[in-house]
């Protein structure tokens, strides 16, 4: 098989020097933070720590008896959903185009690829002035179409807002993933198939799909950890959790109780929460989906 | 080149070695003052410090209330406060639980000996910021409160006669129903709900937002805005939504950039925002009072007011303290105050101020400039309208938000909103509570 290659270090101290700097951010940015909400998660205190109790699982309780929490656990499922199946889904299907396309490839490629660029945060804003029910071009689009567009009003219009902003956004990513697995897979396979007499769509389906399915279980755990958590920019800036909480997406409703009300305790345990959560999705995701994936 | 070269040397040779004898204490003052407004807070500082050469202040814009507040809590947990933070009218109670990380302006004055009135300011101003024993904690800067902004020109082209803005809530309904038949967009909007349409509302109208006066008579404090008039007032406007005469554009000050457009034709929202629809509308547009119910007794009564005041951190040198304590007495001179309220169009703190204005004829140049202090002086406080103490405060305006936009797109009705609202703000005041035991 393939040559096992390995570098041999002769001093004992230089790798662990060389990762070291990568281990320390990590430690301070990653685990230190972490350990400090578990803390402050069973904690109950005041905004300038001048007191501070020990209350066990309070919090925690506090959050499950909330209705509200509750529901902000139901937007984030049908967003995230909605998120990873119209990203990946619209990604594959440009990504297919762009395969086929001989004359001008690069320029798609190139411009499909920019939206990548863009902070969460600005995506957010360029939605929100293309479609703020007061100064919105695309809103005055819409009311002249008959469509009374008014986020602000309507939870539905609210989440079909951010669910475009935020898959307009990884649209460009999982492009460029899909792309690549497309170009690896051998023509001769395909082309062995056309002589066999199958479809286009047959051949999608039997041949490049599952040839596609490592990269396409990738993008989707990628995908689902970002509409958890990379979302928040874009709520931030468009909708702020409403109307109603039709847009109150578990990490911004974390920003809005531990930032702006100040409740340390509540939202450190909506942290935790949230954290568990996304490992079990992940890990949900490597045992069960991984088994369809076809390496 | 030669001798460029050299004159540059002597030139920062001199700079280094000329630095000042004594060191200058430096004053951080973190603000949420943005745009034009973070112009003329810099623009104070600067007097200030070429003033005198003792203190220094530097004015740092820090993002806006929250996010400020945020940052300067995190700054005193990591021992390195800011000396004065600009912190708004929600923030009160978390700022006057904080045990020992402030500073009572009060007192700072009085251990600097800066001469200081606290009968020199706006009672509607002070009362909201002292404690039980009438001490004021905090130094008002930009107050502000709600008024009526109608355009004109709309107004004119429904028919309706533009120097007379309804005085009364059914009049606006009148009003509204005859702007949208002459073609209106929106014919009337509010910007900050929660502060317009309840909080200085119920004091508009003598009726209790909170138990034990709002708050101010101490914790254990309960929410009471459910009550008949607010659930009418609630109901009122939810028909008026339904009816497409109310267009709800958000919960903060968007609603204000529909007003300055053109599209809605009466905004309510709050007196500070004279300055932008000043700078932005093509139209002629017109200031006036807050509507009231006229069967309601006791209304018009006065409003609350909203804005900011500057808190001082607890330093462990207390060497600048009397360096702010100046500070502060420059900022309520009646010129300083003068020139912020002409520029901002928030309400000149102090009667001095007010006084001056109105010698110089500030109010006939600009008619309606001077409805906002109007309301807050139409009478003096009731316990229902000294203003709102209340823990949490802005958590709980977010679930207010919440439940009234529920009640404008028609999924709940107003009182099932409201007692939904004041059940859920009743959960976080015992949580502010049981945490500030």
């Amino acid at each position: 098989m393939a040559m096992e290659k390995r570098a041999r270090f002769r001093s004992a101290w230089l790798p662990y020097a060389l990762v070291l700097p990568q281990i320390a951010v990590t430690l301070v940015f990653f685990f230190w933070p972490a350990a400090e909400t578990l803390y402050y998660s069973v904690l109950l205190q005041d905004a300038f720590a001048s007191k501070i109790q020990f209350v066990w699982l309070d919090n925690f309780v506090t959050l499950f008896e909330d209705p509200h929490y509750l529901s902000s656990f139901k937007v984030t499922a049908v967003f995230s959903a909605l998120v990873a199946v119209a990203g990946l889904a619209v990604s594959l299907l440009l990504a297919v185009f762009a395969d086929r396309v001989l004359r001008g490839a690069s320029a798609y490629k190139t411009l499909l690829i920019w939206p990548y660029a863009v902070a969460p945060a600005v995506a957010g804003v360029l939605w929100l002035f293309m479609l703020s029910p007061s100064v919105g071009i695309l809103t005055y689009a819409l009311r002249s179409l008959g469509i009374d567009w008014n986020y602000y009003v309507n939870g539905g219009q609210a989440l079909l807002l951010i669910c475009v902003a935020a898959v307009w956004k990884q649209i460009s990513y999982n492009f460029l993933f899909f792309l690549a697995g497309l170009q690896s897979i051998p023509t001769s396979l395909i082309e062995a198939a056309a002589i066999d007499g199958a479809g286009p769509v047959r051949r999608f389906w039997t041949i490049v799909f599952p040839l596609l399915s490592p990269t396409a279980f990738f993008l989707l755990v990628v995908n689902i950890v970002y509409a958890f958590f990379d979302t928040f920019a874009i709520v931030d800036s468009t909708t702020q959790g409403g109307p109603a909480q039709a847009t109150q997406i578990l990490v911004f409703k974390i920003y809005q109780d531990g930032v702006q009300a100040l409740d340390l305790g509540g939202s450190a345990a909506q942290s935790v929460v949230l954290m568990l959560i996304v490992i079990a999705l992940t890990v949900v995701q490597f045992r069960w989906v991984e088994r369809k994936v076809q390496y | 080149m030669r001798k460029l070269l050299s004159t540059a040397a002597v030139v920062a040779a001199l700079a280094v070695t000329a630095g000042p004898a004594a060191a200058q204490v430096e004053i951080q003052w973190w603000h949420s003052m943005a745009g034009k407004l973070g112009d003329k807070v810099t623009e104070i500082a600067d007097k200030f410090n070429a003033s005198q050469k003792d203190y220094k202040v530097v004015a740092v814009y820090k993002g806006q209330y929250d996010e400020s507040l945020t940052a300067a809590i995190a700054a005193y947990r990591a021992g390195k406060p800011p000396q004065i933070v600009q912190v708004f009218e929600v923030g009160t109670a978390t700022m006057m639980a904080a045990h020992g990380a402030v500073m009572p302006v009060y007192k700072l004055m009085a251990e600097a000996n800066e001469k200081f009135d606290p009968k020199a300011y706006l009672p509607a101003v002070t009362s909201y910021y002292s404690d039980t024993l009438g001490n004021l904690l905090s130094m008002p800067f930009n107050s502000s409160t709600q008024v009526l902004y109608i355009n004109k020109d709309a107004f004119k082209k429904a028919g309706l006669d533009p120097e007379k803005a309804p005085a009364t809530w059914p009049e606006l309904v009148q009003d509204a129903e005859k702007l949208k038949a002459a073609g209106v967009p929106c014919a009337f909007t509010t910007g900050w709900q929660s502060w317009v349409q309840l909080e200085s509302f119920s004091a508009w109208h003598n009726v209790p937002f909170a138990t034990l006066q709002n708050g101010f008579g101490g914790p254990g404090t309960r929410l009471e805005f459910n009550g008949p008039v607010q659930v009418m007032h609630i109901q009122n406007l939810a028909d008026m939504a339904k009816k497409g005469l109310f267009i709800y554009a958000g919960r903060k000050d968007e609603p204000t950039g529909k007003f300055q457009s053109g599209d809605c034709a009466m905004e309510t929202t709050s007196s500070g925002s004279y300055a932008n629809i000043k700078a932005t509308a093509k139209f002629e547009f017109g200031v006036a009072p807050l509507p009231y119910y006229p069967s309601v007794k006791g209304a018009p009564q006065n409003t609350i007011i909203g804005g900011a005041t500057l808190w001082v951190m607890t330093q462990k040198d207390p060497k600048v303290y009397k360096g702010i304590a100046r500070f502060f007495t420059f900022l309520s001179s009646p010129e300083i105050q003068l020139d912020w309220h002409k520029s901002t169009g928030y309400v000149p703190i102090t009667l001095a101020a007010y006084e001056m204005a109105k010698k110089e004829g500030l109010y006939n140049e600009r008619p309606g400039f001077d409805t906002a202090i109007m309301e807050l002086t139409h009478k003096a406080p009731t316990p229902n309208s000294k203003g709102l103490r209340l823990g949490n405060f802005v958590q709980i305006r977010n679930v207010i938000d919440e439940e009234l936009e529920a009640a404008w797109s028609g999924q709940k009705t107003a009182k099932a909103a409201l007692d939904d609202a004041v059940q859920r703000g009743n959960d976080l005041l015992d949580k502010f509570q049981k945490a500030n035991k």
